[in-house]
């Protein structure tokens, strides 16, 4: 148990998330990236995986070892689960991870929210979430806590919070490459000219996607697998204008390289009180955008 | 049970060319952006609605209405004025997508029939059949995403009725589930029912050649004499490690007749036209190609029952004048063939 930063008296203080891995890391990745999370100064850890039903690098034990562990450590652990669920066979492993998973899932697909049968969940950022009404029927269902689709403005997030549903917990994207969009084409195996069911699971070359450039060298979006997502990385600083909005916990996607200097910034920035956290200098080609949360274009950054 | 035409009607015009080509059902958008087709000078008015739906009432078409944006806190009550609207003119279904919109829907107007828009992004049965306990849909319509067959499986495990996509512009990720116009240009299908918009477009001609940009961004870049596209953003060419190329998706039209004896075969209940931005012209000569196409198949079906997927393909002359009028003059039947994929 190695919890570094300082229990808040604030009532409102924001909680950290690391959401799920989007990316294929091998195992022995994986295992040392969650032993690592055990000693972080993060408060809720996502597992499992999101995009591809075909990537299983890690072992049946795996999974409930590393929840043991997380929340040994004091970390809530939520189960995510599919986004884009197509066969019969992802259905039942759906079901399964919420059968067995021990507190929280998280709910990516409307399937998902009819397997929760009245147990509590998270609405992920992949449901769409635009309006209280939506928010309603979600919370009647078990929601406990939101977290915002991605293109959501600030501005409406917080009309939102503002008449949530009792109880309910407000996430945003906060740090990562924003997941766009999913497809039945596998783009990273189109970029390697297989087929998607001979892939050979090429996306594990690709730590953090790879990165689509326009032809003029400016990078645009991140191929990963099924899904596509923005080659610039969120980064949500303004961390007043979060609270102030209503928002409880930030969401940082994992990256393979200075992720844990991540952590460490918005750790810092939230136990100081500072109205912005200073994020250290990008690492992947895409630098840094935040325009969603100001209504603008997604890829725009202002800082 | 013959598969069922729904062709798209961004104007009265375009509505009494699909009426009167025979379409079995049209669907409109309100004018706002309340439906994913929110262009400048289409959809339309109450009155025109009104003109309209008598239009094909009269002639035994039956008119769906799409509101299938998600509303925000601002656009909400909008939002329910047109399904207010909808109901008072006498639609024979909503097209939706928001689950608190079907709620309205279903509180405020139990007698209306409500169809799931593609952009509700239910790809399984487990979420179709959420949507018909919570809120009583009838039917919905598929995202691009399934092959053949699973379509077939999804179909025998729900009691909605399915329609899916059969000709038109092909999007490439799921609907309803991409923000990829958001990223680039603030304007989104969910958020505002357009794509790659307009008014984000500008076109350069350069040494290098014409060249397409979406809010600054290079979509594509053409040679001398080479065709220019309209630039949707999923089908412009980047690159991609080494390699230029049309990283996600070339520009091209889905056509699902290859596969029309195995669809109605599955049980799908209705083929979808996409494209309520065009002409007149282009849907009354789209609804008269799959009307034929339609009649063909089930003609071929009634005479060799027992092998209810073989015993048809489509003629030449047809898919050859759906190629004209395909985007790209080209086709593919996208996800339904899974080597696509």
């Amino acid at each position: 148990m190695a919890v570094t930063h300082a229990k808040s008296t604030d009532a409102r203080a924001l909680k950290l998330a690391v959401g799920p891995i989007l990316y294929l890391w091998d195992r022995s990745a994986t295992l040392a990236f969650y032993a690592g999370l055990c000693d972080a100064p993060v408060d809720i850890v996502y597992l499992g995986e999101v995009v591809c039903s075909k990537r299983r690098v890690m072992q049946k034990e795996d999974w409930p070892a590393v929840a043991r562990a997380l929340e040994l450590a004091g970390k809530q652990v939520v189960f995510s689960t599919l986004a884009l669920t197509e066969a019969e066979s992802e259905l039942a492993t759906m079901g399964r991870i919420i059968e067995q998973a021990p507190g929280l899932f998280e709910a990516n697909d409307m399937a998902a929210v009819g397997y929760a049968n009245g147990r509590a969940f998270v609405a992920g950022p992949h449901l769409n979430v635009y309006n209280a009404a939506t928010l309603a029927f979600l919370a009647a269902r078990g929601a406990r806590r939101w977290v915002a689709p991605v293109e959501l403005p600030l501005a409406t997030l917080a009309t939102l919070a503002a008449s949530r549903p009792e109880g309910l917990e407000i996430e945003v994207f906060a740090y990562g490459r924003l997941p766009l969009a999913f497809s039945a084409r596998c783009f990273t195996a189109r970029a390697h000219n297989r087929p998607k069911d001979e892939c050979g699971f090429i996306c594990g070359d690709y730590p953090d996607g790879i990165t689509l450039y326009s032809r003029e060298d400016q990078p645009f979006l991140t191929l990963n697998g099924i899904q596509t997502q923005s080659a610039a990385v969120q980064a949500a600083t303004h961390i007043d204008a979060l609270r102030a909005a209503g928002v409880d916990i930030l969401r940082l996607s994992p990256q393979s390289q200075g992720f844990d200097a991540v952590i460490a910034a918005y750790r810092a920035a939230i136990d100081t009180n500072a109205a912005i956290a200073t994020l250290p200098e990008p690492v992947l080609p895409g630098g840094y955008c935040d325009g969603y949360l100001r209504g603008v274009a997604g890829i725009d950054h202002a800082g | 049970m013959s598969l069922e035409l729904v062709c798209p009607a961004g104007t009265l015009p375009a509505l009494r060319a699909a009426v009167d080509h025979g379409a079995d059902a049209v669907y409109i958008g309100f004018r706002g952006a309340t439906n994913a087709r929110n262009f400048p000078g289409l959809n339309f008015g109450e009155a025109e609605a009104a003109t309209g739906i008598a239009y094909a009432h009269e002639r035994g078409t039956r008119v769906f209405v799409a509101l299938n944006i998600y509303p925000s806190p601002a656009t909400w009550p909008i939002a329910t004025e047109t399904i207010d609207r909808a109901a008072r003119l006498g639609a024979d279904a909503l097209i939706l997508a928001d689950p608190g919109l079907m709620r309205y829907a279903a509180d405020h107007h139990p007698a209306l029939r409500l169809h799931l828009s593609v952009q509700g992004s239910a790809t399984n049965w487990r979420a179709l059949e959420l949507y018909r306990r919570e809120f009583g849909i009838q039917r919905a319509v598929l995202p691009r995403v399934l092959s053949v067959t699973q379509v077939a499986r999804l179909v025998g495990r729900t009691a909605v009725e399915i329609e899916v996509f059969g000709f038109g512009s092909l999007c490439v990720m799921v609907e309803g589930r991409c923000a990829l116009s958001s990223y680039a240009t603030g304007h989104s299908p969910n958020s505002q029912g357009v794509c790659s918009p307009a008014h984000a477009v500008r076109w350069e001609e350069t040494p290098a050649g014409r060249q397409s940009r979406l809010n600054g961004i290079l979509i594509d870049r053409y040679a001398p004499g080479e065709a220019a596209g309209y630039p949707t953003l999923c089908k412009g060419r980047f690159r991609v490690n080494d390699a230029v190329f049309h990283a996600l998706e070339e520009p091209t039209s889905l056509n699902a007749l290859d596969v029309l004896p195995a669809l109605a075969a599955s049980g799908v209940r209705a083929i979808k036209v996409e494209g309520r931005q065009r002409s007149p012209a282009y849907v009354g000569e789209v609804t008269r190609l799959l009307r034929r196409a339609i009649d063909l198949c089930a003609a071929a079906r009634a005479e060799t029952p027992a092998d209810s997927t073989a015993g048809w393909t489509p003629p030449a002359d047809l898919l050859a004048a759906l190629d004209a009028l395909a985007e790209g003059r080209t086709h593919t039947l996208g996800a339904y063939h899974r080597p696509w994929q």
